[in-house]
């Protein structure tokens, strides 16, 4: 079975190793700091003991005050894997580091959701709109696109 | 596909995706759970079962529905029953790409053309099935249906022997597909590739048997790997991942209980309680996983599909740089590629 790590437990490790990191973790998830997730990223992979070498989902989520980046770490080596989540606070323009520099895994799916969503990801090596034809106006994955 | 090139050797590749795209996500956001499953049929529309599988899994596991031990079994049998149609179809297209025009690939259409019977004898379809339904299965399966499993998991051997005969030792095949669109271990587990891709690279992992859902820790099978990663390795992978499919689907077939409801009892309209979920499963192609955030209401407040094809292709460019045109060709058919999965 694959074990899903309990989030505070690895949050408070978490926020040891990169102080004021984590904002909460709760049972199934570590929710961290946008400004720190390439840290935080960089912590997960490489850390003996969670080695989390293996990226699946990455997807966001429009909760209209905020929009929410949802990870899926996995190790391959331990058989375990964790939710990592981060959220952006402006509908104007959003940013946050790309973690594909990190994973590999998350260059289609990153470029997918700046195209559907329209959320930058600094330091990504070719952000184009993935499904969308050149010239598409708005983000349809948007709550409030209609 | 854009591809840049110097005389006929590829210097750069870039994938273009998006022609497809049918929104499938946004579609699903003003739907209710039941609507859903046929839109998930049209995914991977080659193995349309295992989409609905993974689907109502994920509903369940949110809603904490339990399925019937006999839908379980049927669970399985009718998903490793499409994962032998979709590998065939997988080979098959593949030795096409190779130069072996058509004669394998109607060797392998006639013992698809028998699973697509059977789906047609439990669903009324031949593609796009709309089968399966939270909490189980839309309707019991007629007996004759387990007759046919029966014959086909009996027969099915000796056709994997006769593909083995016409393609396996052949020198032109081996010669174009052995060392051609090489992906290394390391770069499989960087860019998140899973299935047979990700096993021919050498990694032993399958969720079925690292992470198994519905009844699989019940069943014994192996989980076949290459070691160099190449166009032949993931050829041999699915041919030995349909002889492990048919060891399952005869121990399920075994175990299954002979009667017993084939749904939970759930609505036509319900709703989940509020939270978010992530449900996956081996699928023929990969890892192919939901999420599902709700909000308490009928319809899923976002749902998203993780489709494995897309990631497998992601060192597409890095396995064929430096070849010709033609392995280009052969490589992108060994990868099983299905558009409408990759652009949901």
């Amino acid at each position: 079975m694959t074990i899903a790590l309990n989030g505070e437990e690895i949050g408070k490790k978490l926020n040891e190793a990169i102080p004021g990191a984590v904002v909460s973790g709760t049972k199934t998830a570590v929710l961290v700091d946008a400004k720190q997730l390439t840290k935080v990223a960089e912590y997960m992979k490489s850390t003996p003991g969670l080695d989390f070498d293996y990226l699946t989902v990455v997807t966001a989520v429009d909760y209209l005050e905020y929009f929410e980046l949802v990870y899926r770490l996995v190790s391959l080596k331990y058989n375990h894997s964790l939710i990592l989540k981060t959220r952006i606070y402006t509908r104007e323009d959003p940013v946050v580091d790309s973690v594909t520099p990190i994973w590999r895994a998350a260059y289609y799916q990153e470029r997918e959701i700046f195209d559907l969503f329209g959320i930058k990801f600094e330091g990504h090596p070719y952000l184009k709109p993935l499904l969308l034809w050149e010239g598409f106006k708005g983000y349809p994955l948007r709550r409030d696109y209609l | 596909m854009r591809l840049t090139l110097d005389g006929e050797v590829i210097t750069d590749v870039e994938p273009i995706v998006g022609y497809l795209h049918r929104g499938i996500e946004k579609l699903a956001e003003t739907r209710t759970y039941t609507q859903i499953i046929p839109l998930t049929d049209r995914l991977d529309y080659l193995a349309s079962m295992t989409n609905n599988v993974a689907y109502c899994m994920a509903v369940e596991k949110l809603g904490g529905i339990k399925v019937p031990e006999r839908a379980e079994y049927l669970r399985v049998i009718i998903s490793e029953m499409i994962r032998i149609s979709s590998h065939l179809m997988a080979i098959g297209s593949f030795l096409n790409d190779c130069g072996a025009f058509f004669t394998p690939l109607l060797y392998m259409w006639r013992e698809r053309e028998k699973i697509l019977d059977m789906c047609d004898m439990i669903s009324g379809q031949r593609l796009l099935y709309n089968f399966m339904r939270v909490g189980g299965l839309s309707q019991d399966v007629p007996a004759e249906f387990i007759t046919s499993v029966k014959k086909f998991v009996a027969e099915m051997p000796r056709y994997i022997d006769e593909y083995n005969q016409l393609v396996k030792e052949n020198e032109v095949f081996l010669a174009r597909s052995k060392g051609v669109g090489i992906l290394p271990k390391e770069t499989a587990i960087a860019i998140g590739a899973s299935g047979p891709v990700l096993r021919a690279s050498g990694m032993k992992w399958d969720v079925r048997k690292m992470d198994p859902y519905s009844v699989y820790d019940r069943f014994d099978f192996e989980v076949p790997t290459g070691q160099n990663g190449d166009c032949y390795d993931r050829y041999w992978v699915r041919i030995l991942e349909m002889t492990q499919s048919l060891r399952i689907m005869e121990q399920a077939l075994a175990q299954l209980p002979a009667k017993g409801p084939i749904c939970a009892d759930v609505p036509q309209f319900f709703t989940l309680p509020a939270g978010e979920v992530y449900g996956y499963i081996e699928a023929p192609k990969g890892n192919l996983g939901f999420y599902i955030v709700s909000d308490g209401s009928i319809a899923p407040y976002r749902l998203h599909i993780y489709p494995p094809t897309l990631i497998n292709i992601t060192a597409f460019a890095d396995m064929v740089k430096g070849w010709k045109v033609a392995d280009l060709i052969l490589t992108f058919g060994s990868m099983d590629v299905v558009l409408g999965e990759i652009d949901r």
